[in-house]
């Protein structure tokens, strides 16, 4: 996108997010406040809206209600542990509420390997991978894809367990580890390496535009590229390439808002690695000035029924 | 003004912090979650990362 595109398109968007006060309501589902649960907190009442913070550790649902208070209600799900966010997104879903993201997104986004099947199925490159269900089988299809390969548990964030498999000794030492953990370590998913720039992409997809994006860059001395271990962040500009790939994973996994992290691979050009049902945005608001939590409210106040 | 438990130094709380909200303790580093309590708000150990905690 040219200088000027890319100005106007940034400009849209701020003056998009100032619209005047709805007098709707929503409810933000939480289990942890971080800077992105405050800042949507603080956009809905900076917009008139009535807004209920929801502890999801304090929720008990009648399962049964047909009078739930959350019935035509909109629920921004920001729940961070994975089951927790499935299993209410579940409930509240299935009491009428119109929770974002909603139940499939929440289910493939938050399990790296469902996540793969999707994008594969709507035709969108992501790293190769490779799936086995044991100590035995796990080395067997090391040796017929080879190294280097990257071993990934299927749900979890931040770079939390994921190791880069130079070789067959590293591979047998993680492996033999995972044999000792919870049984949801021992469903191996491996990635290819994918060869490209010390940096990765996150864009930010509400509804039907990607409202910003970053370069996420690796930290000193570290191949991941998660804000979290020490990365840093700069502008990344939104090109119709970017945002047709990032509109085409959102609605692959039947998602509303998320965040589309992609790699340039030097073979295949951008490829997606991961779609977040529960993004995380403080780094692109602070890098690219963009109002994301406003426009995340107008949307999310547009889709409420 | 609220004490850390943990080292007894003084954690300060925004006056637009929210029940939720995680505060961090400045001297020992230790996180707590704001909760409600008859004063305004107090202080709870925060979870502050879960095996299945991702975004």
């Amino acid at each position: 996108m040219r200088q000027e595109e890319e100005q106007a398109h940034q400009s849209s968007l701020s003056s998009s997010s100032s619209s005047k006060p709805s007098g709707k309501s929503l409810f933000i589902l939480y289990d942890s406040i971080r800077w992105e649960e405050k800042a949507l907190y603080e956009a809905a009442i900076k917009k008139g809206v009535k807004v209920e913070n929801v502890n999801c550790k304090n929720l008990a649902i009648n399962l049964n209600d047909k009078n739930s208070k959350y019935r035509g209600q909109v629920v921004l799900q920001r729940s961070v542990s994975y089951f927790k966010n499935v299993h209410s997104t579940a409930a509240l879903q299935g009491l009428g509420a119109q929770v974002i993201n909603p139940l499939h997104a929440a289910i493939m986004c938050g399990n790296k390997m469902y996540a793969h099947m999707e994008l594969e199925k709507a035709g969108i490159r992501t790293p190769k991978a490779v799936a086995a269900f044991s100590e035995e089988s796990a080395i067997a299809v090391l040796d017929k894809i080879g190294y280097p390969a990257v071993i990934k548990p299927t749900v979890g964030s931040w770079g939390r367990l994921i190791a880069l498999l130079r070789d067959k000794d590293a591979a047998r030492a993680v492996i033999e580890d995972r044999e000792h953990m919870f049984p949801l370590y021992q469903v191996y998913y491996f990635e290819e390496f994918v060869k490209r720039p010390p940096r990765d992409i996150r864009a930010i997809v509400v509804g039907n535009r990607v409202v910003a994006a970053i370069y996420r860059y690796s930290g000193e001395g570290e191949w991941k590229t998660n804000m979290a271990l020490g990365g840093h962040a700069e502008a990344c500009p939104v090109t119709k390439e970017l945002e047709d790939v990032c509109l085409k994973a959102k609605n692959a996994m039947n998602g509303h808002i998320v965040g589309v992290d992609l790699m340039e691979s030097d073979s295949q050009g951008l490829v997606v690695h991961e779609v977040n049902n529960t993004t995380e945005f403080k780094n692109t608001v602070r890098v690219t000035g963009i109002d994301i939590p406003g426009l995340m409210i107008d949307y999310a106040l547009g889709e409420g029924k | 003004m609220l004490k850390c438990p943990e080292c007894d130094a003084e954690i300060k709380v925004p006056p637009d912090s929210i029940e939720g909200e995680i505060v961090t303790c400045p001297d020992c580093g230790a996180s707590y979650e704001l909760v409600k309590s008859a004063d305004g708000l107090g202080i709870k150990p925060a979870q502050v990362v879960g095996e299945d905690w991702g975004q």
